[in-house]
């Protein structure tokens, strides 16, 4: 899948290893200087609540997350906020951990969608020969 | 234990607002409960039904899910699952009495049948088009006056091409699309749009672009009318409600929900199908009627309805919003996966 253009910065993305604001994730200094693994503010550039509500729902099924909340500091950034606090496990483990369940969540809602959809299809065609032959007969 | 269950798994609808909106089941929320995630359990409860599947509508209940997910679902649907749409208007002339900048507005909400997936997202704006990412059509239509008829008064009778209509567009293909594409697979997905109206002399000769986009940068680009869902809603009877009191009871209902049976000569209410409900909750604006009803609607049984604009069917809508939050899942963990 090819990535969508990027209208809103400007042209070039070569200094895409340089400028954090163009990367997808990034983290909030935390204040004070004083590293905690714990608790974690996320930055993801381009999301929305789509991604933020999912994701935060998956992530407080968690019992090692202690909280975990997102906002949109403002309407005409594009980006979210995101921040986990956990019993003691790094914050980043808990946002692993929730990605890789959304991720089953998802593929498993398209494939048993799938499945329902081809069911009915089949199950609606062998209808339509019935009634056909019943007509006919 | 009877009340938990139902402050977990319902909505209330009371007569002056609603109660237990929120999902709780956390872990840690309640005694006696696990609500860690399992995706076993989870599996084990999942279920989507197929209600009515037709060329462009799709109604299906998606059932055992929470509404962060579900609701992620319908915004995709609405805004990010791409299509191709007229981006940019080419115009050489244009004579009618409708502007440049309208008409070109106009032309970009016509829906273009075109499978988007055989695209690509246009890098540059301001690059030459190319094959894999641009769709061209011509509209090049002159009204004139038709001489054959004498004293009509109907503009049918009187000219000739005085309805710029949709058919009018014509796909040219750009570099091998004519060999990848037969005739007709691309097109505008209906025929009869009017795009603008014409008198003798006055003529349209535009060239327009169409490229892939989601309808979060412009709503032209949503491939659905409309993408929703509902909860199940669940009507409980407190106590039997019998005579008079069960026809009125009927009437506080929309057609069908509430049906009467005769036992043993007496009329009794009983619920019937509490799915066609709009939940109006008329009951409570009667006394008599008020302590006899419980509303409710069932927190994780999705009633979703999807009206495609007929660009792709409404199933492959579904899958394809499915697969883009999977890929929204997948590019995140790749970027925390570098962090580490």
């Amino acid at each position: 899948m090819s990535s969508r253009p990027n209208y809103s910065n400007n042209k070039g993305n070569e200094a895409d290893d340089i400028d954090p604001s163009k990367r997808k994730i990034t983290v909030m200094p935390t204040e004070g200087g004083k590293e905690d693994e714990t608790c974690k503010t996320f930055v993801f550039n381009k999301e929305d609540h789509t991604l933020g509500n999912s994701l935060r729902y998956v992530i407080m099924k968690n019992p090692d997350t202690q909280f975990c909340g997102y906002s949109i500091p403002h309407p005409s950034e594009d980006k979210i906020n995101f921040r986990i606090q956990t019993y003691g496990k790094p914050a980043k483990d808990v946002l692993d951990k929730g990605l890789n369940d959304l991720n089953s969540i998802c593929s498993h809602v398209l494939r048993t969608f799938e499945t329902s959809v081809n069911d009915h299809k089949r199950r609606n065609q062998s209808t339509d020969v019935e009634m056909r032959e019943n007509s006919v007969g | 234990m009877e009340r938990i269950k139902e402050i977990r798994t319902r909505v209330e609808l009371k007569e002056h607002g609603l109660e237990n909106v929120h999902s709780t089941d956390f872990p840690g929320s309640y005694d006696g409960y696990d609500d860690t995630w399992s995706q076993e359990k989870f599996e084990k409860n999942f279920k989507v039904e197929i209600g009515r599947l037709t060329a462009d509508e799709l109604e299906f209940d998606m059932i055992g899910i929470d509404a962060a997910i579900a609701n992620a679902f319908r915004r995709i649907l609405l805004a990010e699952v791409p299509t191709m749409a007229i981006e940019k208007v080419h115009i050489y002339n244009n004579t009618s009495i409708i502007q440049d900048e309208v008409l070109a507005h106009r032309l970009g909400l016509i829906p273009i049948k075109a499978d988007p997936r055989m695209f690509e997202y246009k890098q540059d704006a301001e690059a030459e088009p190319t094959d894999t990412d641009t769709i061209q059509f011509e509209l090049k239509v002159k009204c004139t006056r038709n001489t054959h008829v004498k004293d009509a008064t109907d503009p049918d009778d009187l000219y000739k091409n005085h309805k710029v209509m949709t058919s009018h567009m014509k796909w040219i293909p750009i570099g091998n699309q004519a060999q990848i594409f037969k005739e007709g697979e691309i097109r505008p997905v209906i025929d009869d749009i009017l795009i603008a109206k014409l008198r003798p002399g006055q003529e349209l000769d535009l060239k327009l672009f169409c490229v892939k986009g989601i309808g979060q940068d412009h709503a032209k680009f949503s491939p659905v009318a409309t993408a929703s869902y509902r909860l199940l809603p669940e009507i409980t009877l407190l106590k039997p409600v019998t005579g008079k009191l069960a026809h009125k009871l009927k009437n506080c209902f929309t057609p069908g929900v509430i049906e009467i049976d005769n036992v043993n000569g007496e009329s009794k209410a009983r619920v019937a199908h509490p799915r066609k409900d709009t939940c109006s909750r008329e009951v409570f604006r009667h006394d008599d009627l008020k302590d006899l009803v419980k509303l409710t609607r069932v927190r994780d049984h999705f009633i979703f309805s999807v009206e495609s604009t007929g660009i792709l069917p409404p199933e492959v809508l579904v899958s394809q919003a499915i697969q883009v939050l999977i890929a929204k899942v997948r590019e995140v963990k790749r970027e925390l996966d570098v962090y580490k």
